[in-house]
């Protein structure tokens, strides 16, 4: 199927964008697209990873990442378990290690991993035996989510380098922010982060983004706009003085939307609060690409498996 | 313990380098000790000058200097002693050279009761291999609501007031604590850190934590606690000694505190002084700490604080943890690291680097703490207690976990490249440690 091969993926595991270079992320795109034209298929499904066991491993729930991530396996023939965490083993008290050591005698050739804790996913794969995918751990990183990102915004503005991208809301807990920052950056996309101080704190101008507080100033111009979801228990006054004040200044509406360059294209990793960070006529519109980046998850996350198969040993 | 040794056969140390940090004077010589407490010291003290029986040790141009006085180690007893024992931590402190721990109390139960202080002084004196001084808290429980009992704890022997790592939150409980400590002239030692402003935080706030995606801890936690308790050691008159500051911010307010002559002294640990949060690197949570570890630059301004003798005292901090308590994600893991044993190798560093000269580091590490707590130790002088270590401070050696004396084996110098390892130590003239060559 390939048409031509593609470099080497040089990682055993996949924990984070920090480590990757420009040609392993290149790569993983290349490879993604090919993924899409497998996933267009009647016949969807391949043999990369015949025989092998992935388990998914979720500490905090999800639908879609881990929908995704099992229907890329499936895709790639391997045989997929889920295992939810968050209401079996901790519960009990046992350690995240001793649920991992337990796994990995259980043989799997690859482990999905989704922890509330950032560094948890690292953790793990010091003391596991086969290849580790982190899924999101904490605020730190959520590879695969930056990568599917990556791709959408590639396929429909045919490239990044020179792209402005701002990225709004809740940039500073976003595990999905800071793996889009560093990889937006290394493909040459210029970054913003748009939200209120408490959010968007001017620190992180060290990650080399600029920051703006007010959203027709972060948005003027921007190619791209990435909403965040800003989670329940920081509008309450923690964080923000409430949903309906952080919709007034911050919520993607038409009428902030148009400070954007004209040909801007809308984005929103999910779940949404419709009403909160983004309004439904924005989410449902025709720059929304809110759709196409739950298909291009499935493909890139194909990709990912069958980049670290490679290093699966064979005997 | 000390007190009750019967009287031994006279001990010179001859062909020393005695190293007297309470006068800066360093000379070539030996050192005499009769009925545990130093006789006579000085160039004249060679072999063939001892006197009748006595023991002679020829240091062969080692250091002697006077044993270390760690003002912060958790000695684990009562309540916690899976993570350390009183045998344990005092054999780890004979084997690093400290010679008086000043114990933490926040065991289980906490030393708020005059017989939780005759409990930890019976159980050093009966297990114990070097001075163990206890703390009392210095509120009912460690709540920070109600005063304890500063007279009764101290006529039972506890050395001073603190609440360990737990923070005052209440700004009239630390005012009527510092008053009423002052009536007996008891030193207040306390740990500055405003938990609201630490909230979820777990490293110093900065670049690394947001790359890290860790919640960050800002300096000013640290030092607006440090700025309260100095206004009202003002309005008090009372004996200060913030436990750990480990920011340029605090050492600021402590500086122009102390310009102003307030009675408040302030400490740093072994950790702060010699590691910065880039040692956290990914996710290591054996350099998860309380308060953590900042920027190079910060570390920077500890040090030079310790070489002018703004920071007075350097303590191990001591806090043993359990393997299953550090091998967790880093936001869950506990913090605390163990110090007893590397805290003088590690302090060498800052010698070797020429940050900090030998007398001042040990300065630091037995004659200011011990000058704080009001004791003798912590000086080479005739008739102090002859609490004495000795060292070759070039001796290189790699720090193996495995070789720990203390429970717990969570030191962020693991496989450390360090110099300056202890060869042996006495506590009032009595052998308590001595290494055995490899």
């Amino acid at each position: 199927m390939p048409q031509k091969p593609h470099p080497v993926f040089p990682h055993r595991h996949l924990l984070g964008i920090e480590g990757l270079s420009r040609i392993d992320i290149v790569t993983l795109l290349d490879m993604a697209e090919e993924a899409i034209e497998v996933s267009r298929q009647v016949e969807k499904k391949r043999a990369t990873l015949r025989g092998r066991t992935q388990v998914n491993l979720f500490y905090e729930s999800s639908t879609r990442t881990q929908a995704s991530f099992e229907i890329a396996g499936k895709r790639l023939g391997a045989d997929v378990m889920n295992m939810s965490v968050a209401n079996s083993s901790e519960k009990k008290g046992e350690t995240l290690l001793d649920t991992a050591m337990t796994l990995n005698a259980m043989r799997p050739d690859i482990l999905v991993v989704r922890h509330a804790r950032a560094g948890a996913v690292h953790l793990l794969a010091r003391k596991v035996d086969c290849a580790v995918v982190n899924a999101g751990d904490g605020a730190h990183e959520h590879p695969t989510q930056a990568l599917l990102d990556a791709l959408t915004i590639r396929r429909h503005k045919g490239r990044i380098e020179g792209l402005t991208v701002a990225i709004c809301g809740d940039v500073l807990h976003s595990r999905v922010a800071r793996s889009n920052i560093i990889l937006l950056s290394a493909l040459g996309a210029r970054l913003r982060a748009v939200g209120p101080s408490t959010l968007a704190p001017d620190s992180l101008s060290r990650l080399g983004v600029e920051v703006f507080h007010d959203m027709r100033s972060g948005l003027a111009g921007a190619d791209i706009v990435m909403m965040l979801r800003l989670q329940r228990e920081r509008m309450n006054g923690a964080f923000v003085p409430s949903s309906r004040e952080y919709f007034h200044f911050f919520g993607l509406d038409e009428e902030k939307l148009a400070y954007a360059a004209p040909d801007a294209l809308v984005m929103h990793p999910g779940p949404m609060n419709r009403g909160v960070e983004i309004d439904s006529s924005v989410a449902d519109g025709a720059r929304s690409l809110i759709r196409d980046q739950v298909e291009m998850g499935v493909a890139v996350r194909m990709a990912v498996l069958e980049a670290l198969a490679q290093h699966l040993p064979n005997v | 313990m000390p007190p009750s040794m019967p009287p031994h056969a006279p001990l010179l140390f001859v062909n020393a380098r005695l190293v007297d940090p309470a006068s800066g004077v360093e000379t070539r010589g030996g050192l005499l000790v009769l009925d545990g407490r130093i006789a006579d010291l000085g160039p004249a003290l060679i072999a063939q000058a001892a006197p009748q029986g006595a023991r002679i040790v020829d240091c062969a141009g080692d250091v002697l200097a006077p044993g270390l006085v760690d003002m912060q180690a958790f000695v684990g007893e009562p309540g916690a002693e899976h993570r350390e024992t009183i045998a344990t931590a005092t054999a780890a402190a004979a084997a690093g050279g400290v010679t008086t721990i000043v114990a933490a109390p926040g065991t289980s139960p906490p030393v708020d009761d005059p017989a939780v202080v005759d409990f930890v002084l019976r159980r050093a004196r009966d297990t114990g291999r070097v001075r163990v001084l206890p703390l009392a808290a210095l509120t009912k429980g460690r709540e920070g609501r109600e005063i304890s009992e500063f007279g009764l704890l101290r006529e039972a022997g506890a050395i001073a007031f603190c609440d360990g790592k737990r923070s005052l939150r209440n700004a009239q409980t630390m005012r009527r604590a510092l008053t009423y400590a002052r009536d007996f002239d008891a030193l207040v030692i306390h740990f500055p850190e405003d938990r609201d402003l630490v909230g979820e935080g777990v490293m110093n706030e900065g670049e690394l934590a947001m790359r890290l995606g860790l919640a960050g801890v800002p300096r000013e936690a640290e030092a607006i606690i440090v700025d309260r308790d100095l206004r009202l050691v003002q309005l008090t008159g009372a004996r200060y000694h913030a436990s750990i500051v480990a920011n340029g911010l605090s050492l600021a307010a402590l500086e122009e505190a102390k310009a102003r002559g307030l009675s408040v002294t302030c400490g740093t640990t072994i950790n702060h002084l010699t590691l910065n949060e880039n040692d956290i690197g990914d996710y290591r949570t054996f350099l998860k700490l309380r308060p953590p570890l900042r920027h190079e630059d910060e570390r920077r301004l500890l040090v030079e604080a310790v070489a002018n003798g703004l920071i007075d005292v350097i303590v191990s901090d001591h806090d043993p943890q359990d393997v299953e308590m550090k091998r967790m994600p880093f936001a869950e893991a506990e913090a605390g690291a163990v110090g007893l044993e590397t805290m003088l190798a590690a302090g060498l560093r800052l010698v070797h680097s020429g940050d900090v000269p030998l007398p001042t580091l040990l300065r630091a590490m037995s004659t200011r703490p011990a000058e704080i707590l009001r004791l003798e130790q912590g000086r080479l002088a005739k008739g102090a207690p002859a609490d004495l270590i000795r060292f070759d401070p070039d001796e290189p050696f790699v720090v193996d976990p495995a070789e720990l004396h203390s429970r717990c084996k969570n030191t962020p110098f693991d496989t450390a490249r360090l110099q300056g390892r202890v060869k042996s130590t006495f506590v009032a003239g009595q052998s308590v440690f001595e290494r055995r060559s490899d």
